[in-house]
Formats: structure tokens, C-alpha cells, sequence
């Protein structure tokens, strides 16, 4: 009777959780649709008439026209939008205006590299960034608290690119440690693409350990100065045993927020990056596209990163119910 | 009669009363607000006070190392570093506050609104501003540039739409927590029409926690300007700009290692400065805060 109690208790509970997965997901739908209408209403900010903008300096009147009819710029706003959004759903991001070649194709050769450097460089900021934010906030009010705090607002106002030139200099052209420039594919050299990897993911990471360890040392004194940690203090818990078994506890989903929102950081700040090290990466991409005017490489980036930003945001969010049961109950 | 008339400057003086303790009290505040006084100051004053002029070229003195007659150094064309850098401040000044003000001018009553109607209004607005903040701001940025042309305004507007969403919500929530205020009611109930009690009543008390992130905002314009300098798509040659002073250097980082520095400081300590200056508002605006640091 007890066991039958039990189990329907169990069923219950993942029925809850599926359906709120289920309604999670549901609701990015919307999101992604407004996206990719921001996404090309972009074309609409282009001051005149984009067919000749995108046609470029010094072209025929024929070449506009062609432009005109081969993305549909001769047709009323929705009608573009509506092929363009048929199209995207299946895959197809049009073609590359300099390159001819398939935006699709373009993006998912060089994603690989952008994504290598964002992992790392958020590897990086929670390895750096948690130790420091938990000795900052266990030392609270010290000098060790004061060193970390400074070094935080450090890590939040350098330039990443500037801080890239300073790597390079140092640990490429002084020590030869690593390559100054460019990368190597992750499939064929693990090893090189990794040694490539680090320099960029390292001048990255600077504003990731910064956030991680302002924002986990801010978390964690508000539950080390509450009441049940003092009545666990008063049982006469360890101060070790009472930050490992609660304090970190409790400031795990404050973490997960933070590592959602670099995820989104990240993505964009490798777009400066990437150019200074010369990686073949989706951020180049965009910013080569952004000044030759290859509009269709320029939205089919965007809304890449745009999705990526959406899913990962889907999987934090996901993490929190397994975390705090809390959540899909409400 | 006379009491009225006092009014105004009694307030003045008791403000800058105020301001002075806050400024002896916090020693970032005061460093923060100095150094950024003083830069201002450079920037306006650059004609004044650069040796030589920001675009001179001289192919007879290319990628000099720090010395007399050029402080800082040459660059690649010949022209002197260090007065591009201070030509540069004024640039990085007005990037930044352009930037930031257009995210208020979209965000301040785009928010107000969504908050104080609530709604479908309301419900439109949020879902505009979540997708919004789903773009990675740099990226953003630069499809905005793209579209309305490269250059130092049209890409400042666009970083400036960036930041919109982000204030949008800020106010939206603070909106929401003022409209409930004894005097709002109060003037809705004497028949206050809508425009007049927002203007009047619900901007002046939400406003607080925006001027701290238009402060610590700020400082992300000027590294996204920096950034966008850097790639091309801000500050056209020949203007000076630090981002883009970083991107010569970096071209000629073997031959003339030394001219990577001025620049690069010269943005982390404007950045700082903003950054401390945010961070001492917040701290000065809220007694709670300031609690919690004494106790700590």
C-alpha cells in the first residue's frame, strides 16, 4: 500500500517537472520568432535603397536588379520576412554576397573555433572566479577580501583586446609559448587546436573570473550572515563544514544565473577577440560581413548566436528544478 | 516671503554639504570623480595642450620610441602618439555619453510606460525586451553598424539600442513599485492626467537605480567603443581614437612595442573611473549597503 503511495508520489513529481519542460519550452518559441523578425528588420535600418547597398561600390544597374529579385527586395516587407523565415526554418540562411558561398556553410565551418574559446574562457572564469569569490566572501572585510574586490574591478574595466595584445606580446613573440595568430580545427589537431585556444580564451576570460567571483562572494555572505547559518554555529558546525554542506548549496543557483549570462557575454566579446588572433571564427565572420555589407552573412551570425544565447538560457533554467524543486512547483 | 525665497539655496547648500562628506568619505568617489573631471578638462582643452597636431603625418619620424620632442613616441605615419591621445579623449567622451543617453532616451519611456500601463502594453513590451537581451550585445552592435552605416555615430546609436532593453526593464520595475505610492493615488484621485503623473510623481522617485547603471554603462560604452575602433567599424581614419590608436599599434607591436600602452591605460583607468564612480552612487544611495560594509 505504502510502496503504491510512494511510486504515485514519484509519478507525480515528473509529471510536474515534463510538464513545466514542456511549457519551457513552449514559451522560446515566441522568443525566437521576435528575434528573427528583429533579425531582418535589420535590412529596414539601411538608409535608401538596400538592393544598391548590398549591390556594393560601383555596380551595374544590372547587377542591382539581379540583387533586387534574388532577395526579394522588390516585394512588401512581410511577404520577404515570410520567405526569409521558411527558409531559415529549414536550414537555408540564403547565400554569402562576396562569397557566394551558403551562409549555413559559412557559419558551421567556423563555429567550431568560436566555440572552442568561449568554453574555455568560461572554464576559466568559473575555475579562477569561484575560488576567489569564496575566500573573498569567507574573509569578508579583510584585506584579502579588499585585494579581490580590487582585482575584480580590474578584471571588469580592461580592454579583452587590449589585454590579448599584452598575451601576445609576452607569451607568443617574448616566451614562443604559444602561437600568436590563427587556429586549427579541433577534429584534425587536438592538441594545436587546444595550444591555440588558450591564449584567446585566457584574454577573455578577465570579465568572466571578475563577475563569477563579485557576484558568487555577494551571494555567499548574504547566506553566511543568515539566520540558520548562525544556528549551525551555534550547534557548533565548523565553519568548513558549514560553507561546503550550505553555504555553496545555496549560492548554486545564483552561480547558474551568472553562467547564463556570460554564455551570452562571451559570444559576443570573441568577436573582438577573434580578430585580434586572427581565428577564422563566427565573431570574424561577422565582423568582416558588417564591413563589406554582406547582410545575409550578418543576420544568419546574429541569429545563430541569438538561438545559442535562447537554448542555453532553456538549459540553465532546466538545471534550476533539478537544483531547487522549488522552481517548477510554482 | 523671505523663506521662500531662501529655500532653494538653503537645498543647494545642504546638497553640497552632502556631497562634500560623501566625497571625504569615499575615497573612490573622489579619485573617480577627479580623474574624469581632469579628462574632461584635457578634452576640451586638447587644442591647448597637445604638443602637435593629432593628424600631421611626418615620414621622416616613423614608429620613434618615447623620447624628447615626441613624449610618447611616433606612429606608423609619423604622427605624434601622445597627441592623438589627448585628441582621442574627447572622442571616447562623446561615444560614451551618446551611446548611454540614447539607451536612456529609448529605454526611460519605453519602460515608464510598459510599467505604468501595465497590460497588454506591458506584456508586448517584456516579451520585446527579453528577446532583446537574448543578443550578445557586441554582436548586436555590430549587425546595427553594419545596417545603418560605419562610422562613430551610427555605430554609438547602435551600442545605444543595445542598452535600451537593459534600462527598459530597470525602470519597468521600479515603475511598478512607485505607481503603488499613496501619492500616486493621491493624484490620480484629484484627476492628475496620466502624462503629469509620470512626469511629475513616478520618473523623479524610480529614477535612483538608473542613474547608477547609466554611470556604470558608461563604462561598457567605452569599451564597446574601443572594441568597435579597434575592428574598424567606430571612429574612421584619420580621427584619433584609443581603440583604433590599439589597432596601428598592434600592427606594429614588433617594431614599436611601446606604443601599445598609452591607449590601453588610458581606457582601463576611464573605465575604472566610471566604474568606481557607479559603484560609490549605489553604495552612497543605499543605507542598507552601506550598513552591510561597516558590519562586514
Amino acid at each position: 500500500m505504502s510502496g503504491v503511495g510512494r511510486d504515485g508520489a514519484i509519478h507525480m513529481v515528473w509529471a510536474a517537472r515534463l510538464r513545466w519542460a514542456a511549457q519551457r519550452v513552449l514559451q522560446i518559441v515566441p522568443v525566437i520568432i521576435v528575434a528573427t523578425f528583429l533579425v531582418f528588420g535589420m535590412l529596414q535600418l539601411v538608409p535608401g535603397d538596400p538592393a544598391v547597398t548590398l549591390a556594393g561600390d560601383s555596380a551595374t544597374p544590372q547587377r542591382i536588379e539581379q540583387i533586387r529579385a534574388l532577395y526579394g527586395l522588390d516585394r512588401p516587407f512581410l511577404a520577404q520576412y515570410g520567405t526569409w523565415l521558411l527558409h531559415a526554418a529549414h536550414g537555408d540562411l540564403s547565400r554569402s554576397i562576396l562569397s557566394g558561398e551558403p551562409v549555413r556553410v559559412a557559419i558551421m565551418d567556423r563555429l567550431p573555433n568560436t566555440l572552442l574559446i568561449v568554453a574555455g574562457s568560461l572554464t576559466l572564469s568559473l575555475v579562477i572566479g569561484i575560488p576567489m569569490g569564496v575566500a573573498a566572501a569567507t574573509r569578508a572585510g579583510t584585506r584579502i577580501d579588499g585585494a579581490i574586490t580590487g582585482l575584480t574591478s580590474f578584471g571588469v574595466a580592461v580592454p579583452s583586446f587590449w589585454l590579448a595584445m599584452l598575451l601576445v606580446s609576452v607569451f607568443a613573440l617574448g616566451l614562443h609559448w604559444f602561437p600568436a595568430t590563427g587556429a586549427v580545427g579541433i577534429g584534425d589537431d587536438f592538441a594545436g587546436a587546444v595550444r591555440h585556444a588558450v591564449l584567446p580564451s585566457i584574454a577573455l576570460c578577465a570579465s568572466g573570473v571578475a563577475t563569477v567571483a563579485r557576484q558568487l562572494r555577494s551571494a555567499l555572505v548574504d547566506v553566511l550572515s543568515s539566520q540558520y547559518v548562525r544556528t549551525l554555529q551555534a550547534k557548533g558546525l565548523s565553519p568548513a563544514s558549514i560553507l561546503w554542506k550550505h553555504g555553496l548549496k545555496n549560492v548554486s543557483v545564483p552561480l547558474l544565473t551568472v553562467i547564463g549570462l556570460l554564455v551570452n557575454r562571451l559570444l559576443g566579446a570573441t568577436v573582438v577577440i577573434e580578430a585580434v588572433f586572427a581565428i577564422p571564427g563566427t565573431g570574424s565572420l561577422v565582423v568582416n560581413a558588417a564591413l563589406g555589407k554582406d547582410f545575409p552573412v550578418v543576420q544568419g551570425v546574429v541569429l545563430t548566436m541569438v538561438i545559442m544565447v535562447v537554448v542555453t538560457n532553456l538549459l540553465v533554467d532546466a538545471l534550476y528544478t533539478v537544483l531547487d524543486p522549488r522552481v517548477s512547483r510554482s | 516671503m523671505s523663506a521662500v525665497a531662501t529655500a532653494p539655496a538653503a537645498l543647494r547648500r545642504a546638497f553640497m554639504a552632502r556631497f562634500g562628506r560623501w566625497l571625504r568619505h569615499d575615497m573612490r568617489a573622489a579619485i573617480s570623480l577627479g580623474y574624469l573631471f581632469c579628462l574632461a578638462l584635457l578634452a576640451l582643452l586638447a587644442p591647448v595642450i597637445a604638443p602637435h597636431s593629432p593628424t600631421d603625418q611626418d615620414y621622416n619620424a616613423i614608429l620613434l620610441p618615447p623620447g624628447a620632442g615626441h613624449l610618447l613616441g611616433t606612429d606608423d605615419l609619423g604622427r605624434d602618439v601622445l597627441s592623438r591621445l589627448i585628441y582621442g579623449a574627447p572622442v571616447s567622451l562623446y561615444a560614451s555619453c551618446l551611446a548611454v543617453a540614447i539607451g536612456v532616451a529609448i529605454g526611460l519611456p519605453v519602460g515608464v510606460v510598459a510599467g505604468y500601463l501595465g497590460g497588454k502594453v506591458d506584456t508586448l513590451i517584456s516579451r520585446l525586451i527579453d528577446t532583446l537581451l537574448s543578443f550578445p550585445g557586441i554582436v548586436l552592435a555590430v549587425g546595427v553598424t553594419a545596417a545603418l552605416g560605419i562610422g562613430l555615430t551610427n555605430s554609438m546609436i547602435a551600442v545605444g539600442i543595445v542598452f535600451s532593453p537593459e534600462l527598459a526593464r530597470l525602470i519597468r520595475s521600479q515603475t511598478l513599485v512607485v505607481k503603488q505610492a499613496l501619492y500616486v493615488e493621491a493624484a490620480r484621485s484629484f484627476g492628475a492626467s496620466t502624462s503629469r503623473i509620470i512626469l511629475r510623481h513616478i520618473l523623479p522617485n524610480a529614477v535612483q537605480p538608473v542613474i547608477v547603471q547609466v554611470t556604470l554603462m558608461l563604462a561598457v560604452a567605452l569599451l564597446v567603443e574601443a572594441s568597435l575602433s579597434f575592428l574598424g567599424l567606430g571612429v574612421q581614419p584619420p580621427a584619433p581614437s584609443w581603440g583604433a590608436m590599439l589597432a596601428r599599434a598592434y600592427g606594429n607591436m614588433e617594431a614599436a612595442p611601446a606604443q601599445m600602452y598609452p591607449p590601453g591605460i588610458a581606457i582601463l583607468l576611464t573605465a575604472l573611473a566610471f566604474n568606481g564612480l557607479g559603484e560609490s552612487i549605489r553604495a552612497g544611495l543605499d543605507p542598507k549597503l552601506r550598513r552591510l560594509e561597516l558590519r562586514t
